[in-house]
Order: C-alpha cells, then sequence, then structure tokens
C-alpha cells in the first residue's frame, strides 16, 4: 500500500498538503540530524581501551543558537499556519453566496438537509436525505453542522475536510470540490458502539447533473 | 532548617525501625523504599494488562471477519460467538488508554521513582510525610479494583475514549455503560488523591529536607523533572477530579453541567479534561527526561551539557504546558479565533524539547560511552522521542490538523512520546537503579536482547501508523471495511498487529529477567555503574533510614572524567570537598 494522502480535490487541501510537506521536509531534515547524529556519537565515542572522556558543562553560545534557530523557524511556521488557518476556518470570511445545507449527525447517521433549487435553507422546498450527500463541482459550499445526540466528527478525506458536530451547537464549515467525483463522509469521533459505520456517501456532481439531481429529488418527495 | 528536619525525622525513623512488625516494614510500610517497590510491582501488573488489552484491540483491527482465538473464554457481552463486539472494543479502546496513562505510566514514573529517588538522591532519610505517602500507595488498590471489576458489570467498563468526551460519557442511554463509567470516575478520583498526596510530599521533601550542601542547582536534574512534575500534578489532578465528579453528577443525579439539554456545554468539558490532560502529557514525560539525563550523563562519563538550560527547559516546559490545551480541541468547534493562540504556545513549546535533545547529544559528544543496557534505553528514548517531538508539529500547524486530526497519525504521535519516549526512559531505569532496589544486577545479555527486540518491533508498530494516518484511517474505528480511501490498508494493519504480538512477547523476557534477578541475580556492588549521585554512597538496597549519617553536598551532580581527579572518572556529590568544583554546575 501507498503511505499517501489521498489525492486532494478541494481549494484548501492545496495549502493544507502544502504545509504538510513544508514540515515533513523540515522534520525530515531534523530527524536525519538528530538520528544520524546520535548513530555517529554512538560509533565514534563508543568506550574504548585508554579513552578519555572530554571534560565540559556545556557552551553557552551553542545553547543560544539551538534555541534562537527553532524559535524562529516555529515563528514562521506558526504565522504562516495561522494566517491560512483563519481563512479557512472563520466563518466571517466565508463567501456570503455559497450554497448552504445543514448537516446533522446522529448515532449514526448523518442527515443531509438540502436548500433546495431556490439554494436558500429554511424554505419550503427544503428536504432532508440520509446519508446521501450530493452537491456540485466548483462551487463554495457552506455546511452547518449540528449534532442530535453525542459528538461526532464530519470528515471527508479527499477534500480534507474535517470538523466536530457538537450537540447545541450550530458550525459553520466552508470547503468545495473542483473536480466531480464519489466521495464519502467518515465520523472521526468515537460515538459509541456503532461509530466505525456512520459514513454517508458524497456524490460532487457537474453543475447540470446536481440540478438534474434536485429536481430528480422534488419529484421524487 | 532544612537540616534540622532532615536530622529530626531521621532520628525518629531510625528509633522506629526495632519495633516493626513485619506487616508494617513491607505491607503498610512508611519507608519510601519500600512503598516505591510496592509501586513498581503494582505498576508492571497494569502494564501488562493494559499491553493484553491493546493485542485484542490490534487482533480485531488486522482481522475483522476472523473470531478472536480462545474467544470463548470470554463473557457473550465482549465476545460473542468468537468475535470481539463494538461495545467491548470500545471498552478496550478506554481502558487500555485509561490503565496506560493512570495506572501504569504514571504511577510508574511517579510513584516509583519520585519516591524512591527524591530522598535518596537529596540526603534525606525519608519523606517529609511518611505516612501520607503510605496512604498514597494504598488509595491506589481501590482504584485497581473499581478499574479492573468495571469489565464485569452490566453494561462493560467505560467505552467513551479515556478522554470520556460528554455527551457520550454522561448519558448511558446512548452507550450502555453506566455502572462501568462511574466505577471508571470513582477510580479517577482516587487516583488523582493518590496524585495530590505524592505531589504535597515530593514538593515538601524537596524543599525542606536536602542534605547540607545539596543547593537546588547541585540536584540532579531527575529530582529537578520529578519535583517540577509535582508541582504539575498537584495543579492539574484537581481539575480532573473536579471535572470527573461533575460528569459523575450528570450521569446520576440529572445535573447538566455538559449536557446541552438541561443549558450544559460539552465543549466544557473538554477544556476541563485537556487543562489537566495536558500538564498530564508533560507529567507523563519530565520524569523521563530526568531519568534519560542522568543516565546519558553516566554512560557518556561527562557532566550534563548545559546542565542549567535542561533544568530552565523543564521548568519553561512547565509554564507553557499549562497554556497549550486548546491544541487537542482545534476542531472541535471551539473558537477558531483560539487557533492561532494555542497553535503559537504550542509551537513554542517544541522549543525547550528540542534543547533538551541537544544537550542530551551535547552529553554525548566526546564521551566515553559505556554502551550497557540503560545506557541503551536512555539513547533509545532520546532517538524516540524526537520521532513523536517531530511529529506534533504536524498537529500544531493548524490546518494539517484539520486532516491528521482524530487519525492513526495522532496514535503514532502519542505512542511515541508515551512508550517510545516515557516507557524506554522507564525501562532504562529500571535496569538502571534496579542494583540499588533489590541489591542484585538484571542480567545484562537478557537486557541487551530486550532491547533490541522492543526498538525494533516498536518501530514496526507505530511507524506505520504515520502512514495509515495520511491515508486517513480514522482512531477508534472497530472494523475499517466499508471505507473507499481506506481499502489497501489491510497489509499493514497485518503487519502492526503481528510486531505487536512481538514487542508484548519481548515483554515477558523483560519480565523474566526482572523476577529471575531477584534471586538469582548478580550480587550488585554498591555503587555497580561508578555514578557521582548520592544513591549510590550508600548501600545497596539501602537500609531503613538511607544513612547511617547525613551526608554533606561539595559538588553538582554530574561530575564525570574530572580533571582534578585522576585515580577514576567520578567525583562523588559527597567526596573530596579539596577538588574545585565549577559553580552551580557550570
Amino acid at each position: 500500500m501507498d503511505w499517501a494522502l489521498p489525492p486532494n480535490y478541494s481549494t484548501h487541501g492545496v495549502v493544507i498538503d502544502q504545509l504538510f510537506w513544508i514540515i515533513f521536509w523540515l522534520t525530515a531534515a531534523a530527524f536525519v540530524l538528530v538520528e544520524g547524529g546520535l548513530l555517529w556519537f554512538i560509533f565514534k565515542y563508543r568506550s574504548r581501551e585508554g579513552q578519555k572522556a572530554h571534560y565540559t558543562h556545556g557552551s553557552n553560545k551553542l545553547e543560544v543558537i539551538w534555541t534562537a534557530i527553532p524559535v524562529l523557524v516555529f515563528a514562521v511556521l506558526g504565522a504562516y499556519s495561522g494566517t491560512k488557518w483563519a481563512e479557512i476556518k472563520n466563518a466571517s470570511g466565508f463567501p456570503p453566496d455559497a450554497l448552504q445545507f445543514q448537516v446533522v449527525g446522529k448515532q449514526f447517521e448523518w442527515n443531509i438537509t438540502y436548500p433546495g433549487i431556490d439554494r436558500q435553507l429554511g424554505t419550503a422546498d427544503d428536504f432532508t436525505v440520509l446519508n446521501q450527500f450530493h452537491f456540485p463541482v466548483n462551487e463554495d459550499i457552506v455546511v452547518n453542522l449540528e449534532s442530535e445526540d453525542v459528538i461526532h466528527s464530519f470528515f471527508i478525506p479527499e477534500l480534507r475536510v474535517k470538523s466536530d458536530a457538537v450537540p447545541g451547537m450550530v458550525i459553520p464549515v466552508w470547503f468545495d470540490s473542483r473536480q466531480a467525483g464519489e466521495f464519502q463522509i467518515a465520523c472521526a469521533e468515537l460515538c459509541g458502539l456503532g461509530h466505525y459505520r456512520m459514513r454517508a456517501s458524497v456524490t460532487v456532481h457537474e453543475t447540470a447533473d446536481y440540478e438534474a439531481w434536485l429536481a430528480s429529488q422534488a419529484t421524487a418527495q | 532548617m532544612a537540616t534540622m528536619i532532615a536530622e529530626a525525622t531521621g532520628q525518629a525513623i531510625l528509633t522506629e525501625e526495632h519495633k516493626q512488625s513485619f506487616l508494617r516494614k513491607y505491607i503498610f510500610s512508611t519507608d519510601h523504599k519500600v512503598i516505591a517497590i510496592q509501586f513498581l510491582f503494582l505498576t508492571l501488573f497494569f502494564l501488562m494488562i493494559g499491553g493484553f488489552l491493546a493485542m485484542m484491540m490490534r487482533y480485531q483491527i488486522a482481522w475483522p471477519d476472523q473470531p478472536i482465538p480462545l474467544g470463548g473464554i470470554f463473557p457473550e457481552s465482549m465476545v460473542a460467538s468468537g468475535y470481539i463486539l463494538p461495545e467491548f472494543y470500545n471498552s478496550l479502546v478506554t481502558m487500555h488508554g485509561s490503565i496506560m496513562v493512570f495506572l501504569a505510566i504514571m504511577p510508574m514514573l511517579v510513584g516509583v521513582y519520585a519516591n524512591y529517588l527524591i530522598p535518596l538522591q537529596l540526603g534525606a532519610h525519608d519523606m517529609a510525610f511518611p505516612r501520607l505517602n503510605m496512604y498514597s500507595f494504598w488509595i491506589m488498590i481501590p482504584a485497581g479494583i473499581l478499574t479492573l471489576s468495571s469489565f464485569f458489570v452490566i453494561g462493560g467498563a467505560a467505552g467513551a475514549g479515556w478522554t470520556l468526551y460528554a455527551p457520550l460519557s454522561a448519558r448511558p442511554d446512548l452507550t450502555g455503560v453506566a455502572l462501568g463509567q462511574q466505577m471508571w470516575l470513582a477510580s479517577v478520583v482516587l487516583i488523582g488523591l493518590s496524585s495530590i498526596f505524592g505531589s504535597l510530599n515530593y514538593i515538601t521533601t524537596v524543599i525542606n529536607m536536602r542534605a547540607p550542601g545539596m543547593t537546588w542547582f547541585r540536584m540532579p536534574l531527575t529530582v529537578w523533572a520529578l519535583f517540577i512534575t509535582a508541582i504539575l500534578g498537584l495543579l492539574a489532578m484537581p481539575v480532573l477530579s473536579a471535572a470527573g465528579i461533575m460528569l459523575l453528577f450528570d450521569q446520576t443525579i440529572g445535573t447538566s453541567f455538559f449536557l446541552p439539554e438541561g443549558g450544559g456545554q460539552p465543549l466544557l468539558w473538554q477544556h476541563l479534561f485537556w487543562f489537566f490532560g495536558h500538564p498530564e502529557v508533560y507529567i507523563l514525560i519530565l520524569p523521563a527526561m530526568g531519568f534519560t539525563s542522568e543516565i546519558l550523563a553516566v554512560g557518556s562519563r561527562k557532566p550534563i551539557f548545559g546542565y542549567k538550560a535542561m533544568v530552565w527547559a523543564i521548568i519553561s516546559i512547565a509554564f507553557l504546558g499549562f497554556i497549550v490545551w486548546g491544541h487537542h480541541m482545534f476542531q472541535s468547534g471551539m473558537n477558531p479565533a483560539l487557533g492561532l493562540t494555542f497553535t503559537i504556545s504550542t509551537l513554542f513549546i517544541a522549543v525547550p524539547s528540542a534543547i533538551k535533545t541537544f544537550n542530551w547529544m551535547g552529553t554525548m559528544w566526546r564521551g566515553n560511552l559505556k554502551l550497557h543496557t540503560p545506557m541503551l534505553f536512555a539513547i533509545g528514548f532520546v532517538a524516540m522521542f524526537a520521532i513523536g517531538g517531530l511529529s506534533g508539529i504536524f498537529m500544531a500547524s493548524t490546518p494539517v490538523d484539520i486532516y491528521i486530526h482524530d487519525t492513526y497519525f495522532i496514535v503514532a504521535h502519542i505512542h511515541y512520546v508515551l512508550f517510545g519516549g516515557s516507557l524506554f526512559a522507564l525501562f532504562g531505569a529500571i535496569y538502571f537503579w534496579y542494583p540499588k532496589m533489590f541489591g542484585r544486577m538484571m542480567n545484562e545479555t537478557l537486557g541487551k536482547i530486550h532491547f533490541w527486540l522492543t526498538l525494533i518491533f516498536f518501530n514496526l508498530v507505530f511507524f506505520p501508523m504515520h502512514g495509515l494516518g495520511m491515508v486517513g484511517m480514522m482512531r477508534r474505528i472497530y472494523d475499517a471495511s466499508g471505507y473507499r480511501h481506506l481499502e489497501g490498508i489491510a497489509d499493514t494493519n497485518a503487519l502492526i498487529t503481528w510486531s505487536a504480538f512481538a514487542l508484548y512477547a519481548s515483554g515477558f523476557l523483560f519480565a523474566f529477567n526482572f523476577f529471575w534477578s531477584l534471586w538469582r541475580g548478580k550480587k550488585a556492588a554498591d555503587n555497580p555503574w561508578d555514578a557521582t549521585t548520592l544513591e549510590w554512597q550508600t548501600p545497596s538496597p539501602p537500609k531503613h533510614g538511607n544513612w547511617a549519617e547525613v551526608p554533606v553536598v561539595y559538588h553538582g551532580p554530574h561530575e564525570y572524567s574530572h580533571p582534578g581527579v585522576t585515580d577514576k572518572d567520578w567525583l562523588a556529590q559527597n567526596e573530596r570537598p579539596d577538588v574545585p568544583s565549577p559553580a552551580g554546575g557550570h
């Protein structure tokens, strides 16, 4: 099997994956430095006949260097992460014309309420479907997450989206998909004995197909 | 003043010794060394139980469609017609974590080694409050019994995860677990009490009972780490106890602290739990860092590189440890504006850990490395803790955390810190202080085999879990089939499970060595490792009261290869006042 991130389909995913790989290479370098250093020291300074250890209590210069470098790296990483995080998660920055859905988690199912043809939640043409999430490609989606019983977590790996659904709260989550496809919602927070099978299908349609699907649902209702 | 107290308590204890019955001496003992050994046996037992629960989980994850061997010996409520039930799997997940944290690792780090080492390394006769110390052990017994028996009550053991997120943990109607969860909470309140008693004792002893000349900056790093850990425990455990009692009320008498129906807030539980839980993480790692520092200095025959930097690193970890709890909650629905604050504090707490890692390497640099078993485990600690620290950076970066939160990446991370970190250091500590505790050496060949098996299989178990996390495998799932993104991970999971079995089996090699050496081990000298700290300057094992006369300290804790000493490569803290030693260990 490949130990790899699944292919990414979302706009936010580009940023997330980019940061993942930046950190991967940073930590890989530190990994080689530390583990390589340890191996080298074990080999080079292993006890042999007549060997004497070098008596030292340390070096203030080195302490300053190996404090300052991580501080600088982390400050930059923290500032960049924080900026991107705010862009992804701050509800005040969500596009006002995003297509809104309501998703309610419940042991052990996902209830998805659709805005209908008028694209507005809370109107007469809304309808709810169990464990099937359809939405159009290349459009900003905002899901208002709720839970009826315990905490669940709404996770679509290929869209790099995850957020807990907490009873008593409505948590807006913004994402999109830049390609049509079939995915799944997985529950990522332990929610009881059926946690492992709390999943729903996700279908990202081309715009015209989404409208056709909506129409078919309207007739079915 | 400090000396006076030390001498006064010492006197009392020494005269008391003669009238002690067997029961007083070995069972209800107030001797810190006996209590430490009692904790050691108790925690090794729970380590074995916690590991066994993990083996059952691993079987289920690798082969969800196959009945478990010998499944028939379990009650129908756990294993039905050979298959582990999903609700029992949740209990396994929960109890594995809870037992390892609360009944194995934490009491082994603190109950065993704070108890054993603080008086001995400081030159005290015993703890400040020996009787309180005895209670702190005996409270653990009902806690352990409650924990184990909860598996057999109606509804089974707690199944909401060791983090007990409400409302799942608060509403029995949603899990079917009522009594089991309440027993868990009662048990954790008792453990909290034990920990608070212990912490009070350790703090008081360190402040008041240091031998003459044992200034703060002559204390071994072990004592520094255990002292700061005790402060963390004293401040953090009451929060968990209070939260646990609130949760118990929600379950039993109809309050709704954490239940939205009654106006409560589920996130309040998470804030309280992690306000305890993150300092707890450092309770679980700081003592391990202390042992590692000690063993690395002894094994490298060098003073600790940057002793003062190490002390300040411990102190800053402890301080920062109280303001990073929100990083467990980035995806919890709390206000995202808090995310940035916790990202910054979290990244900054990595700095002292990095400083410590570099100083450990500095200690080994140009040393004369004696690669005995304790040293191997100490180096193993540095190597594994580094991986756990580095993987933590992924989670600290909030956007990346969106994807890897609640996946096996986290499982890998916590085990690199808690097993690769804490448990490696503990194995090192057991091998290292065993001769002092029991007067015999553990077998060195078996010890080395145990080290290599542990290192290899530990990495085969937990390194691939980073890969599973990248693929997107969620934590705590009973069966990964049915997910399209998780197709193709079966081989990895089987590899992990086989390696986990081998890892667990290598633990029995350790257990054999441990018990065999109790009776058959080579007799230990007073100072078998040529170490400088005070505990090695008294007989192995030390007599009741530790010292015939209180030692006087002249030197820093790790004076190895001192150029002013030519006949040997170490200078005990209490010998040769004529040899000049750099002030404050610098």
